[in-house]
């Protein structure tokens, strides 16, 4: 069994040259966007930033959620490879720090050439716009600087504080079981902080607010359903990346059947939640509610709307369903890239139809910054897994996870 | 059904059991069935066992709910008795998707249920043959079909040399039945032969 992972070079310069990719875009968009005249380009360049920022730091900060619940559950099938997900949570701090600085830098400088915020319309208010200001007390400058250092400060703390925990268990006496109910513990006491953030404040501030004069009390769970099944698809692709490079030993086809199945599960969970939301606006037709599908559904972006149900919900039902295609590293690799691409574009129709209407383009900037995030989590995550055994040696579940059966 | 000469060997530890039965499997002996007084992982394997179909039967169950009642409340809404609702469309598919989900489970879980039944030959009022009362307590119970060629007393020495507590040789019938047995003369006449 192969303990340590060493970052092979094609790894390494494959994330850099996807890095590269996306300094590049950058570059370009600040050089033909930020500086166009035109104000929906100038919204296009930091809604696209916005949308790779959040959506990056969401998936991420799932798999600290994920250790946190299997942890308080007590389960041992993660065991086996609970390195990624600690790795992946090691480094929500850097999506995190990018997130909150596009954040803050649109909240306090972006404005269009009327002097509007056009992608937070909350900062910038019209005198008459009662239903803003009627939500004032919540959305303004203090609560989303507020909400936002501490959500991303706690996520980071947590993300940092389990992969500690868990490697520190390795040089602990054998069988101490003192680390593990501290995990146990702080599991409990991060689900009340994720409970109050990523599942409620956070996607209001950063998404929601896109939209101010609409809302959905469903909004919260919608996002995060679709953040943990884009989530689990990463670990998915980081274990497969791992077992073909020869390590992570201990897992199994079982292990792998339970994240199948957590894909599978979850992207039902997500559709009943989208469709949830969607349905009662659709039936109570109430026109401050159904003015978001109107841009969506019948608008201009009604090719996303389809085809986000098509591939996150279609798919995965009808390819994940059977038992066999769960056990299938192939099937579960596919599987994994489509909903991680489909939970994508979920996001990107979230957040664009507010700063650009109709002007919407899915180009070289989308696809270039798209691609530099994931270059850095392929070099972060890689980094930080390489500096610990892939293996939690005198974890006292290690036993148990070892003969796990799906 | 058929009524067959039996071999039938207890055990008392699973860690007996497991090796039996790969015992069993490999000398080409016909296993006819382990019972056990709980689920034991992995023994499904080591017997053998096929896969189940029961989820390809649930999906099929499904989609005939699905089908079902998007049909039905369609035929309804659109041809039969098509009434304006709140300004909805007659075919308002957003507003079928939950009785048709609900519809779907429903089919699926009943025919489910019923194919479980059938599959395993359980039902109220069905009778089956118990090779040993304590198979549903503490021990392992196997039970080998025997047949011309198997020779009882060899197949129980066999089974003795892998551990077994309690062996015996018992004639009964294979499948179930509905109420009283009733045929002893089956009996008589395979024990005398």
């Amino acid at each position: 069994m192969n303990d340590r992972f060493e970052i092979p070079a094609r790894l390494r310069n494959t994330s850099l040259a996807l890095i590269a990719v996306g300094v590049l875009a950058l570059i370009g968009g600040i050089a033909s966007l930020l500086t166009s005249h035109v104000d929906t380009e100038r919204a296009r360049f930091w809604s696209v930033l916005l949308h790779d920022s959040v959506f990056f730091t969401l998936i991420t900060a799932v798999s600290i959620f994920i250790q946190a619940a299997v942890s308080l559950a007590q389960g041992a099938w993660i065991v086996a490879f609970r390195r990624v997900p600690e790795a992946i949570g090691a480094n929500v701090w850097i999506f995190g720090s990018i997130a909150t600085v596009v954040l803050f830098a649109i909240v306090f400088t972006f404005k269009d050439s009327h002097g509007v915020n056009t992608i937070f319309p909350w900062v910038t208010p019209a005198a008459d716009d009662h239903i803003i200001h009627g939500k004032s007390a919540f959305l303004n400058k203090g609560m989303f600087v507020g909400f936002t250092l501490a959500a991303v400060g706690l996520w980071s703390y947590f993300g940092i504080k389990f992969r500690a925990m868990s490697i520190a268990q390795e040089s602990a006496p054998k069988n101490d079981t003192k680390i593990y109910w501290k995990v146990f513990r702080m599991s409990g006491v991060f689900l009340l902080v994720y409970a109050l953030t990523q599942m409620s404040t956070i996607p209001w501030l950063w998404v929601m607010s896109i939209d101010a004069h609409w809302f959905s009390t469903l909004f919260s769970w919608y996002t995060f359903a679709s953040a943990f099944v884009s989530g689990m698809s990463l670990i998915l692709l980081w274990v497969v990346y791992l077992k073909n490079q020869g390590n992570l030993g201990l897992v199994t086809t079982e292990h792998m059947h339970d994240l199948g199945k957590f894909m599978f599960a979850f992207s039902v969970f997500w559709t009943y939640l989208w469709f949830s939301q969607y349905m009662l606006i659709w039936y109570a037709n109430v026109p401050e509610e159904t003015v978001y599908f109107k841009m969506r559904q019948q608008g201009p972006y009604s090719i996303i709307f389809y085809a986000n149900f098509i591939i996150n919900f279609v798919m995965p039902i009808l390819i994940l369903m059977a038992r066999p295609s769960k056990r299938n590293y192939f099937t579960v690799t596919f599987m994994a890239m489509v909903i991680i691409f489909g939970h994508w574009l979920d996001y990107y129709q979230m957040i664009m139809p507010g700063p650009l209407g109709a002007d919407w383009h899915i180009n070289w900037y989308e696809i270039g910054i798209f691609m530099g995030f994931l270059g850095l989590l392929i070099f972060t995550v890689s980094r930080t897994l390489s500096k610990a055994s892939l293996v939690p040696h005198n974890n006292i579940l290690l036993k148990e996870t070892a003969i796990h059966i799906a | 059904m058929a009524i067959k000469k039996f071999a039938v060997a207890a055990y008392d530890d699973e860690a007996v059991l497991f090796p039996a039965v790969k015992k069993v499997r490999k000398s080409g002996y016909k296993l006819h069935d382990v019972y056990t007084p709980f689920a034991v992982h992995g023994l499904d394997v080591e017997m053998g066992l096929k896969e189940t179909d029961l989820h390809i039967a649930g999906f099929i169950y499904g989609i005939c709910g699905t089908s079902t009642a998007v049909g039905f409340i369609s035929w309804i809404f659109t041809s039969d008795w098509p009434i304006v609702y709140g300004g909805k469309p007659h075919f308002a598919l957003p507003a079928w998707v939950p009785i048709t989900f609900e519809l779907t489970v429903l089919f699926a879980a009943v025919g489910m249920t019923l194919t479980f039944c059938y599959l395993n030959q359980i039902m109220p009022g069905v009778k089956k043959h118990v090779f040993h009362p304590r198979q549903s307590d503490d021990l392992f119970v196997m039970a080998i079909e025997l047949n011309e060629h198997t020779p009882e007393a060899e197949v129980i020495k066999f089974l003795k040399s892998t551990g077994a507590k309690e062996t015996s040789v018992q004639t009964a019938e294979e499948g179930w039945w509905y109420g009283r047995w009733d045929k002893p003369e089956a009996y008589e006449a395979l024990n005398a032969g």
